[in-house]
């Protein structure tokens, strides 16, 4: 498992990657009530804002890691947006996106440099 | 952040593992490690003790105080019988609000609570207009709400189980003289609790034995104040929302309106008489947004899906746990009938929420 900077986690499945939200961000946000996802077959590029999380404290972004395609959304979230909290690193995946070049992912912080980032 | 001022009962907040967060000038705990969902739910079905000591806590002493205060206020304090209390607000001589108060009646004096962050702007107010004010600095202030609030604070103070909703009341625990009100800002039965600052610690503990009440923290006195349909000043109203618009016209008694006989006599009576007479412009309403995304403070609210000027904004807005969906407050044209859909800019996108009556969860008070 790979962590972004903006704690997202990103689990390769073949030539897919999952994208989810960290433990750390998921405490940070407080109870999630309320999660957006992109739709299936978006191209999105680096940096874009696809998904939103509302908790009862505010709204946040994810932002696709990487350019790719999504080719899966979570749609359990709509329903239980509380997995968020409940199992971030399972259950609560938001997305599965093909990436434009899977070796990227290789660029990542690795978890113990994401502890060490999180502090 | 050292300037931040604490209640008496700081140490003990960050002994029970709250996050603490600037609020009003004050170090306050925002959660506790239940989390804001949690301790919303338990406060509606248990109990939840708030520390709400960073309120001002006044007294105006004499008999003429009720006449006083009235020419600050659209409210009949004259007809407030001793011990009990009433909801009212300092009003502007543009119409606007200054702040949102409790007023009770003490027998020889007034005792009057009000916003953290208009706590000296109000104290200058009354000072400015009221003789021998006198700002309660040595106490603390609790409120305890919830279903098992009464079962529980009557088990450590017999007595205050007889209070009806807005009754006040002087009781001893354990030597310690409690200033009582059976009132919150939850929607919920409850008490307020006003405790010497010395004691204020030793009495949160033993509401905190019970096992029915947790401590509860500001995130989830927001969404249950929002829930219970409660304006929060600074947001819901201020200096640029009348009374009448905020729909706080059931606070004016008829005596201080037209035709009453104790009429007017208050800052910007001209504007407020007049709109409860004519009707405001604007008026606080509820939405329900569609879906689960919540509006929140700042939202534009449309007419139409598409085109067109906004009509209203959102003053607070969130995610409600006991109503399960998103809440908001809003200042829309006047003649928004409810049932109405209206549209929210979120993110780009207008979503259809409706126009509801509040609360958006009944109030559970023992009248």
């Amino acid at each position: 498992m790979k962590f972004t900077e903006d704690h997202e986690w990103l689990k390769a499945e073949g030539d897919l990657v999952i994208v989810g939200i960290t433990e750390h961000a998921s405490e940070q946000l407080g109870d999630v009530v309320f999660v957006e996802l992109p739709d299936v077959g978006d191209e999105v590029s680096k940096g874009d804002e696809i998904c939103v999380i509302e908790s009862v404290k505010a709204a946040s972004d994810i932002l696709a890691p990487l350019d790719g395609e999504i080719v899966a959304i979570n749609e359990d979230l709509a329903d239980n947006p509380g997995l968020v909290n409940e199992d971030p690193l399972g259950k609560a995946w938001f997305f599965k996106m093909k990436l434009a070049d899977q070796s990227a992912l290789e660029g990542f912080m690795d978890e113990a440099a994401y502890k060490d980032f999180i502090g | 952040m050292s300037d931040l001022k604490r209640t008496p009962l700081y140490d003990l907040h960050v002994e029970l593992g709250a996050k603490m967060v600037p609020f009003a000038g004050y170090d306050m705990p925002v959660q506790y490690p239940l989390g804001v969902m949690k301790e919303h739910l338990h406060t509606r079905a248990r109990a939840g003790l708030f520390d709400v000591s960073h309120m001002g806590q006044v007294i105006l002493p004499g008999a003429d105080a009720a006449r006083a205060l009235e020419a600050l206020v659209p409210v009949s304090l004259l007809g407030l019988k001793e011990g009990r209390q009433r909801y009212a607000m300092f009003t502007n001589d543009a119409g606007g609000i200054l702040d949102d108060l409790m007023v009770a009646n003490r027998g020889d004096h007034l005792f009057v609570v009000v916003n953290a962050a208009c706590k000296e702007a109000d104290l200058a107010h009354m000072r400015a207009h009221i003789d021998g004010v006198e700002e309660i600095t040595d106490r603390a202030l609790l409120a305890l709400q919830g279903p098992a609030a009464e079962g529980v604070l009557e088990a450590l103070v017999p007595g205050v189980g007889a209070m009806r909703f807005m009754d006040v009341g002087v009781f001893v625990w354990n030597g310690a003289e409690l200033w009582i009100s059976r009132s919150g800002y939850t929607g919920e039965d409850g008490y307020e609790i006003s405790v010497p600052e010395g004691r204020a610690v030793d009495f949160a503990r033993a509401l905190l034995a019970d096992e029915a009440v947790e401590p509860i923290g500001l995130g989830a006195r927001d969404s249950l104040r929002l829930e219970a349909g409660l304006c929060l000043y600074g947001h819901d109203i201020d200096t640029a929302t009348s009374p009448v618009e905020a729909n706080l016209a059931w606070a004016i008694q008829k005596v201080r309106r037209a035709g009453g006989e104790r009429e007017g006599g208050f800052p910007g009576a001209d504007r407020i008489l007049k709109e409860l007479e004519d009707g405001p412009v604007r008026l606080r309403m509820g939405l329900r947004p569609e879906g689960r995304a919540p509006m929140r403070e700042g939202v534009e609210i449309f007419a139409s899906a598409e085109g067109g000027e906004p009509i209203g904004r959102v003053t607070s807005g969130g995610f409600g746990p006991s109503i399960e969906a998103p809440m908001a407050m809003a200042y829309l044209p006047a003649d928004t009938e409810e049932g109405t859909t209206v549209y929210g800019e979120l993110r780009g996108k207008r979503l259809p929420a409706q126009v509801v009556p509040m609360p958006f969860r009944p109030a559970t008070y023992k009248r």
